[in-house]
């Protein structure tokens, strides 16, 4: 033994200049470990801010409230003392400072928005604060109190206490009413309560987002495996042939091929017209199968499948026929050797294909659109409705976040269940 | 015909001919008659059709004519899986989603088994490999060689009476090729199994086998124990193939009651044993073991032929001497001599005669 190994013992291991061997060592990687950081900042700089940044923005919004605050400060302060569990009006110092806020808001032109934004908690604020704003501009602030009566004589409504439930209930800088009301929920004065079941869609939609994307992503697996296993084991060139075939779709404009579905799929369309010509299917009755979830089942299986069949078709290709033939030479039947042996090792394909297709699936937003009518549209749908035409953001975030979480969740329970180790793309 | 059939035959091909794509004969009159518990080897290069015909009794090719008999039916129209016949694949083609208990308790399983015999057999299989401990590891924890053994021990445990095995141990080192050699070779005497034994190493065919076929192109060249092959191959193909071998070209000039004399391509005149010439004037090509050369001259007979050598080269290989001569214009005739106190160690340039005992020397096919 030499005497370098009296040290193991003793402490830590040293380096040939007496320092210890961790602190050369991490010395000596440092260099390497910088390059190699300067060397993915650009694409980290680009990820985090087309990707990270735009993520964290939506689950702020998703929050986010501080408009009543800022346009009504003096108002939120006045309304602490108010009790607003009492169901009276408040006094005269909330509407002085109602006032001397309205002024300023009016302005600046902010009233309009902060009404918009309250008339997604009650409906009817949007108008009041309009009405209110003319009204106010004409007001001379240091003699034409008192504003209470000059309030309610300009609208009504400032006498009903549920407005100013609301104001104070929205004066907070972070509100949980947006996912309240993205799981159909509200704040009333008597706490958290269901919405009116007229105005309950939103579960509704995800309890259908989810059931729909999970159908999708059945049926996928369903034809996908066929194909991916014909793919897998045909010779070379017509495995080539069959592989642009499967491709195919992604060649050609989303849209053409959601519009094709709408032409065959439709009343008139060609599998009626066939089934009737046939005579399975009467022409009185023709089928319904498209503006509704069966058009949007169809149609977004066919655009996913190729997502499902590649990552099978590459983890297939890895299982060498031999272990069929192993399995029958062992005694199992055609049946036991592909269900034993071949279709457990096809699983990390499966679980990849079926992670990317209901991924894809759940927040699908075109071809519902297109074909999934009223009972076949999807959670995205109305996030999209909500960026763009309510421009309710807040809601829109709330919707998204509770989509990304359920989509994290998924991940998670896939992960506790199969385990992810056992994805695998090729 | 069901007549002159051996009574014996427990593996039989007759006939058997396969083609894969309509055009060419992968594997041409196959006739093959094995007894039970014999251990034959398919030995021959590679692309000679060995795996086809274990292919075809395994029942994963079928047969393009020809009928292959085991125990006396037919098992042309017989699933793979119905045939009961064990086998060792190349690579294993151990299940790697399964532990190594579940590999062999697979073929029990669908043998419908039950549990508790199902483990019984699974541990005598194991621990007959000596592989007894590792019965919960997964096929990816296990050396090549510990693959092969529970390869091996899987083929076996449903106690098959036939067990083919394709180039099993083509994938190891040499030492543990060897050492799997008698392994394999003690567990199928135990046993008392029948093996097919497919390789193109011809240490291994001969060390293990009862018999072997050697395989050239479809066709079974020479069918016979390892000591015959070797000793009295049946064309230039097995005794090139078989071993080292000195070959050098002729006519025959001389042939009588199994001796001949050839004239070689420059004039010298040798004793040989006819193999598979049997006129006058035929072209031959004889052949001749490196170690059956003889050069000091007390060991010969008085009449022998000798011939003029040149040493070229001495390579000293610890056991034995290898010597490179100049024999009749050949530059690569080689002899092989024994690492004995009393052997006389010959040095480049040397000028010697060489002969050989006249049945030593095959006169076979050109
Ligand atoms: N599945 C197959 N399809 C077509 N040709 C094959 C197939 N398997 C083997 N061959 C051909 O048959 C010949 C014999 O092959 P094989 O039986 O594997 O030989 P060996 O096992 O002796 O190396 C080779 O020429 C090979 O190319
Ligand atoms: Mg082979």
């Amino acid at each position: 033994m030499t005497d370098t190994t009296a040290h193991d013992n003793s402490g830590p291991v040293l380096a040939a200049d007496g320092k210890p061997l961790k602190v050369s060592l991490a010395r000596a990687l440092r260099r390497q470990k910088i390059r190699a950081l300067l060397l993915i900042a650009p694409l980290l700089l680009f990820v985090l801010i087309t990707f990270i940044v735009p993520i964290g923005d939506m689950l702020f919004r998703s929050v986010e409230n501080q408009i009543v605050q800022e346009t009504l400060p003096k108002t939120v302060v006045a309304l602490q003392e108010w009790d607003s569990e009492a169901g009276t009006v408040p006094e005269e110092p909330v509407f002085a400072a109602l006032a001397a806020d309205m002024k300023i808001a009016v302005a600046e032109k902010t009233h309009t928005r902060l009404g918009t934004r309250l008339n997604y908690e009650m409906n009817g604020i949007s108008s009041l604060f309009r009405k209110s704003g003319r009204g106010v501009k004409k007001w001379d602030l240091a003699n034409d109190g008192p504003f209470k009566d000059k309030f309610i004589a300009l609208d009504k409504k400032w006498a009903d206490p549920e407005v100013w439930v609301t104001i104070k209930a929205n004066s907070p800088k972070y509100t949980p009413g947006y996912f309240l009301n993205a799981v159909d929920m509200q704040v009333s004065p008597d706490g958290i309560e269901a919405r009116p079941e007229n105005q309950q869609i939103y579960v509704t939609l995800f309890k259908r987002t989810l059931m729909m994307s999970l159908m999708i992503t059945g049926s996928c697996i369903l034809l996908g495996y066929p194909i991916a296993w014909i793919l897998a084991n045909l010779p070379m060139r017509q495995a080539n042939l069959l592989m642009i075939l499967v491709l195919l779709p992604f060649w050609t404009s989303l849209l053409v091929r959601t519009s094709a579905w709408k032409v065959l799929l439709q009343q008139q369309g060609v599998i009626n017209d066939l089934l009737v010509w046939i005579g399975l299917v009467d022409d009185a009755n023709r089928l319904v199968m498209i503006n509704n979830a069966t058009g949007t089942i169809i149609a977004m299986t066919h655009i996913l499948l190729p997502f499902m069949i590649l990552p099978l078709y590459s983890v297939m290709q890895t299982i060498p026929e031999t272990y069929l033939r192993a399995a029958k030479s062992l005694g199992a039947t055609n049946w036991t050797a592909f269900w034993r042996v071949y279709f457990p090792q096809s699983i990390p394909g499966i679980g990849a294909g079926s992670i990317l297709v209901f991924i894809l699936a759940i927040g699908y937003y075109i071809t519902p659109e297109l074909v999934g009518g009223t009972k076949g549209v999807f959670i995205s749908n109305r996030i999209a409705f909500h960026i763009s035409t309510s421009l309710n953001w807040g809601l829109a975030a709330a919707l998204g976040a509770i989509l990304l979480a359920a989509v994290l969740i998924l991940y998670y329970a896939y992960d506790k269940i199969v385990g992810i180790d056992n994805v695998k793309l090729g | 015909m069901a007549d002159t059939a051996n009574n014996d035959a427990f593996v039989e091909f007759e006939r058997v001919q396969k083609s894969y794509d309509g055009e060419t004969l992968v594997v041409k009159d196959l006739n093959l008659s094995m007894p039970k518990g014999e251990f034959l080897t398919m030995l021959g290069p590679s692309g000679s059709g060995k795996t086809t015909c274990l292919m075809m009794l395994a029942g994963f090719e079928t047969a393009t004519h020809g009928d292959i008999r085991l125990g006396g039916t037919s098992i042309n129209n017989i699933p793979p899986h119905k045939r009961g016949i064990g086998m060792v694949f190349q690579n294993y083609a151990l299940f790697p989603h399964m532990t190594i208990a579940e590999n062999l308790s697979f073929p029990l399983e669908v043998r419908k088994i039950g549990k508790s015999e199902r483990e019984a057999k699974v541990k005598r299989a194991l621990d007959m490999v000596e592989m007894g401990t590792f019965g919960g590891r997964r096929p990816a924890q296990l050396s090549g060689g510990q693959q092969q053994r529970v390869a091996l021990a899987r083929a076996l445990v449903f106690e098959p009476e036939l067990v083919l095995m394709d180039e099993p141990l083509g994938a190891l080192d040499k030492q543990l090729r060897e050492k799997m050699q008698f392994e394999i070779k003690a567990i199928a005497d135990n046993l008392g199994i029948t093996v097919v034994y497919v390789t193109h190493d011809q240490t291994e065919a001969l060390t293990m086998s009862d018999r072997v076929a050697v395989f050239q192109d479809g066709r079974i060249q020479q069918l016979a124990p390892p000591d015959q092959l070797y000793e009295s191959p049946e064309n230039s193909f097995v005794a090139q193939f078989i071993g080292e071998n000195n070959t050098m070209e002729g006519v025959v000039t001389q042939i009588s009651d199994g001796k001949a004399l050839v004239q070689l391509d420059g004039g010298e005149l040798i004793d040989c044993k006819p193999v598979n010439v049997t006129k006058v004037g035929e072209r031959t090509r004889v052949s001749i073991r490196p170690e059956r050369v003889e050069y000091n001259k007390e060991r010969l007979h008085a009449d022998a032929h000798t011939l003029k050598a040149e040493v070229l080269e001495f390579i000293y290989m610890g056991d034995i001497f290898r010597t490179r001569l100049r024999v009749a214009g050949n530059d690569e005739f080689i002899i092989k001599t024994r690492n004995a106190p009393d052997q006389t160690r010959l040095k480049p340039g040397e000028q010697i005669e060489i002969g050989w005992m006249p049945e030593d020397c095959h006169a076979l096919d050109a």
